[in-house]
């Protein structure tokens, strides 16, 4: 065990069991997987992702690239997740990855052997030829060698939830400079949220010795915690990672809510996805520590330094028996007082500066340099150059230090870029890179405790008095404030082996190099030839590093170089996270009709049309195919009567002086003339002169419409009223409201339409006083409701509507007097043919393509008025006869099933796009006439009725000649429809 | 994106719809030429910079509403509703 005896922020009263790969462990409440493993000894928790090389924990954050575990089992389990910044629990069962059969013996590491062959570019430049191989072959060998962790393939069933909070001061980082802010701006009154990724706030204060107000740093970290969150101004959200920045001061951020849970309570979500609405932000996120390249590099036991003082201080967890340091900087000498004074062995600080000395009671190597490292599954030894030669020295933990970089990330959200620092030799945000965003502390190149207090102070005054907030005198706690002692040193010359930059994409200083020998000097192609800085963890800990050799090489400076930009996220968000409550019935509600529990228990096939559930057939007892329901269904309809719900057809009530103008101004016909008690069919267009929608519209007043549209056209016709009542004509006096889901409207259709029509209205109609396209008030049973006398079948067809709480009861009294008279229900299949003998259109005619001229409407456009579309629609281009026009067709000899979307060609023409007369839009099959029928759009189709073309479905292969006939098969002269 | 409704205050902008320059507002005179529908139709300038535009609140109060929004920034400077700048434009 490597766990100290005392110490850490850990509670040594509750023991955790867990296991990894197999094997159980414990460690305690408090304890990270990474801390928990390295208290157990285990040092080799992943294999690279290209070479396969045993990899061990490198940071203590969510930088980590090397310890992602798969978490969980079976269905729900979780990949790549982090082992530094998951709270083990009792029961926790992570496995690694990328191995196989194990971690200690990976065939795949094969991969490593062959790495000389395997550089930046290699797939590229390989798997070239043939290409038909590469989809087959290559892809899935690669993929099944290179990765990451697997998904399970099934369902996510966590359940995730999303979240908007809104506050005054959004502060990030909740370390020195975040704890400060949030208190000075709290205490000034602003309403503060306070978010951090950990699940102990403080930051560095948890992981280091130093003091703050005369206290041990965690400690005074832990009561300014416990200070905030008894203000009721303030909302603490630990777990959390703010991961963007967006306009108007919008962030998101994910909480990990029962994560670190081994049963989440019922209805307590895995996540939730926030969207932070903030006025002002304090950026306090800190600095992540950086590498430096050299040979071997990579082996378990190499750690950063400060991740090693993390897991000293806060994990009471000794990362190595014998630890060796190697620093650029006098942070790396903090690492090594630290561990001596918690007794652990310290063979050696080897800084790389000259006349560096110890400033505690362990070795130090001045000038020197760590050339190579061995131990193949563990780190045993390393070797020193120095000025006196090469040395090895035994060790099995190196810490590094190469200095830190502020975690500008979400500065760069919004096309900040950030500045280079000579002096600290690190890159710091743009200023104001975020509307209304101060940066504070380390995050701003701030590195001592005392300035990070000191700017977390500044920040919170600033904000308040840009807020118009008095500010009482804060006393700062007292803390150390070391200047930065940092000569810059990214890599090692010379060494034998590779170099790793990016452990996570396996990228070496020798990919950079090659990247800059094949001319991909920017830093934007180096990357993306490389895959440096690609992988989850964006290169947190390689991106700076990498441009340091870039720009030796090119010999620029690292800001001549370029610099690096972030996108969000700042760290993966799942996606069962950001699509929270948008799967299944959330994704997409359902709407019912009046009638839908009525259609059910009929047994009727319902068909999802949009958001709607509608009866497609109503198959009864015996029939075995849909033709044979929807041809029954037709041959009803045909000879006594058929009933079928239209409430999805939208309606909109529109009323005022000007209600007729309206309608004159978006029709391209005229309505102002339409009598009171009559409806007329309207064709409404497109600014651009194409049909929008098409409908029916009832004047039940002078000043008051009824307005139908098309099921699917109902939200696009309503806004497009909004728009010319609001934007365009605002002085006509007339009000529009949406009462589709107000009314319950029933089609009836059929010789015997009217008498079921008068079997329910409490004052019969005859044919005189309510001819066809009459409309009117009528009551049935005392309750009011309106009857229209129109069709869309060609037959004698009546709508009736009511309130739509009476729907389900009208609907059930229909059925008992529709099959009283030999009727009954009919679904959409058979509303299809029975509009389609009669040449009557849906949106698959108007599809957004066609003029009225196309479908022979041409004439309905006023010449009297205007109205929108007017002006357009009478391009030359738009009313030439060359345009597709509509027609039907019928096939000559043999076909089985027409194919909407079929081309036409003339008969003999090549079947080649440029010779295309147009494409066949409905079809089906006419058991009235007992032929299949269809509509379609061809090339002046109306001057060439009775002559034979080919219609051709290339996919389906369906072939067949056929002829073209005027639109309406069925009643052309509509005596049925008067009757 | 935060969008300022004058009827609901600032909400998110996932409330609404973009419809696109606020020139629709100046639909021609009904005898206007063709050449000029043509404009009015389809010739848009796309600067980056401040830019009128039409947006709809319909997640909220349905009205539509001209703001003025930089697109290099996407910082709103401000909005109206288009109900009262038709009116004041007449």
């Amino acid at each position: 065990m490597s766990r100290l005896a005392s110490g850490g922020q850990i509670d040594r009263s509750t023991s955790v069991s867990f296991s990894f790969d197999g094997k159980t462990y414990r460690g305690f409440k408090g304890d990270t997987l990474s801390s928990a493993l390295l208290a157990n000894d285990v040092r080799l928790v992943a294999r690279s992702f290209k070479y396969h090389r045993p990899r061990g924990v490198l940071t203590a954050g969510s930088e980590e690239p090397n310890a992602l575990v798969q978490l969980g089992m079976g269905d729900q389990t979780t990949p790549n997740v982090r082992a530094t910044t998951q709270e083990i629990f009792d029961g926790l069962t992570a496995e690694s990855q990328n191995r196989f059969p194990s971690l200690k013996l990976d065939l795949l590491s094969v991969n490593d052997m062959l790495s000389p062959f395997l550089s930046a570019g290699f797939y590229y430049k390989t798997f070239m030829w043939p290409k038909s191989f590469w989809e087959k072959l290559y892809e899935p060998v690669i993929r099944r060698a290179a990765g990451l962790g697997r998904l399970s393939g099934k369902a996510d069933l966590a359940q995730y939830d999303k979240a908007f909070a809104h506050c005054d001061l959004l502060v990030i980082g909740a370390g020195p400079a975040g704890l400060m802010a949030a208190m000075t701006a709290a205490k000034g009154g602003l309403d503060v949220i306070l978010a951090d990724e950990d699940f102990i706030m403080g930051g560095r204060l948890n992981a280091e010795t130093i003091e703050v107000g005369g206290m041990r740093g965690s400690d005074w970290a832990a009561a300014t915690v416990a200070e905030l969150s008894g203000m009721p101004n303030v909302r603490l959200m630990p777990r959390t990672t703010v991961t963007g920045a967006y306009d108007g001061g919008t962030y998101a951020a994910l909480q990990r809510v029962s994560h670190h849970m081994a049963q989440a309570p019922e209805n307590v979500p895995l996540e939730t996805f926030w969207r932070i609405v903030a006025d002002r932000t304090i950026l306090a996120g800190g600095a992540i520590e950086r590498p430096i390249a050299f040979a071997n590099n990579d082996r378990p036991g190499v750690m950063m330094a400060s991740a090693v003082r993390t897991y000293a201080n806060r994990f009471a967890v000794a990362a190595g028996r014998k630890v060796s340091i190697f620093t650029n900087n006098d942070d790396g000498h903090r690492t090594a007082r630290d561990l001596v004074a918690l007794g652990v062995n310290v063979v050696g600080v080897i800084d790389t500066r000259k006349g560096s000395a110890a400033t505690g009671n362990y070795p130090v190597f001045a000038a020197s340099q760590v050339i190579d490292t061995k131990g193949r599954l563990g780190l045993s030894q390393i070797t020193v150059r120095g000025p006196s030669g090469t040395q090895t020295l035994d060790t099995d933990c190196l810490a590094i230090s190469g200095g830190w970089n502020p975690s500008v990330h979400l500065t760069c959200h919004m096309n900040g870029r950030p500045a280079w620092r000579e002096d600290i030799a690190a890159f710091v945000p743009m200023e104001n890179a975020v509307p209304g965003m101060i940066v504070a502390g380390a995050a701003n190149g701030e590195f001592s405790t005392h300035a990070a207090l000191a700017t977390g102070d500044a920040a919170a005054r600033a904000v308040l008095s840009d807020l118009g907030k008095a500010t009482a005198k804060t006393t700062l706690p007292k803390a150390e404030d070391a200047p930065v002692s940092i000569t810059p040193f990214w890599h090692v010359e010379g060494g034998k082996g590779r170099s790793w930059l990016d452990m996570q994409n396996d990228v070496t200083t020798k990919d950079v190099k090659l990247a800059h020998q094949e001319n991909f000097r920017s830093v934007e192609h180096m990357k993306r030839y490389t895959t440096l800085g690609m992988a989850t963890d964006q290169g947190k800990t390689s991106n700076v590093g990498a441009m340091a050799i870039m720009a030796d090489l090119t010999q620029r400076s690292i800001p001549e170089t370029g610099t690096t930009t972030f996108r969000p996220p700042y760290s993966p968000v799942a996606l069962g996270a950001l699509g929270a409550h948008g799967a299944g019935k959330s994704f997409a509600p359902e709407r019912f009709l009046p009638s839908d529990a009525l259609a059910r228990e009929l047994g009727a096939t319902m068909y999802e049309i949009g958001l709607w559930y509608r009866p497609g057939l109503f198959p009864i007892k015996g029939e075995t195919h849909w033709r044979e329901t929807c041809d029954r269904e037709m041959k009803m309809v045909r000879s006594t009567v058929g009933i079928t719900d239209v409430t999805p057809l939208g309606k909109i009530d529109i009323q005022g002086k000007d209600a007729a103008e309206l309608l004159d101004r978006v029709y391209c016909n005229m309505f102002s003339t339409l009598k009171v008690g009559r409806v007329r069919y309207g064709l409404m267009l497109r600014e651009d002169g194409m049909v929008m929608d098409d409908g029916t519209s009832a004047r039940f007043g002078d000043t008051h419409f009824v307005l139908t549209t098309t099921g699917g056209a109902a939200g696009e016709v309503f806004t497009h009223l909004e728009f010319c009542t609001q934007v365009l004509w605002p002085e006509l006096d007339v009000q529009i409201f949406s009462v589709t889901d107000q009314w319950a409207q029933y089609s009836i259709a059929g010789p015997k339409a009217r008498d079921l029509v008068n079997a329910l209205i409490d004052q019969p109609i005859d044919n005189e006083s309510f001819p066809y396209m009459a409309c009117g008030d009528v009551t049935l049973g005392g309750v009011k409701g309106r009857l229209f006398r129109i069709s869309f079948s060609g037959e004698q067809g009546y709508e009736i509507a009511v309130p739509a709480r009476y729907g389900d009861a009208l609907a059930r009294a229909l059925t008992k007097e529709a099959e009283a008279l030999g009727g009954g229900w009919y679904g959409l299949e058979a509303l299809n043919v029975l509009r389609i003998e009669k040449g009557l259109m849906t949106h698959a005619e108007i599809s957004g393509h066609v003029t009225p001229q196309d479908i022979g409407l041409g004439k309905m456009v006023s010449v009297k008025k205007d109205c929108i579309g007017k002006a357009m629609s009478q391009r030359p281009a738009l009313i030439s006869d060359e345009r597709e026009q509509l027609v039907a067709l019928k096939p000559i000899g043999d076909l089985k099933q027409f194919s909407a979307g079929a081309y036409v060609f003339n008969k003999g023409a090549a079947q080649t796009l440029p010779n295309n007369q147009g494409h066949v839009t409905s079809h089906g099959y006419s058991p009235t006439l007992g032929h299949l029928i269809a509509l379609a759009l061809i090339k002046n189709g109306r001057a060439r009725m009775g002559e034979h073309i080919v219609i051709k479905d290339h996919t389906r292969n369906i072939e067949a000649v056929c002829e073209i006939c005027p639109l309406v098969h069925l009643d052309p002269e509509g005596e049925k429809l008067r009757a | 994106m935060r969008i300022h409704c004058p009827n609901c205050g600032p909400r998110d902008s996932r409330e609404f719809h973009y419809r696109g320059s606020a020139e629709l507002i100046a639909r021609p005179v009904p005898d206007a030429d063709q050449a000029t529908f043509l404009n009015y139709v389809y010739l848009r300038d796309n600067p980056a910079g401040p830019h009128r535009e039409l947006w709809l609140h319909d997640g909220g109060c349905r009205s539509w509403i001209v703001a003025e929004r930089n697109t290099a920034t996407h910082e709103l400077l401000s909005t109206q509703l288009a109900v009262d700048v038709k009116r004041g434009e007449a």
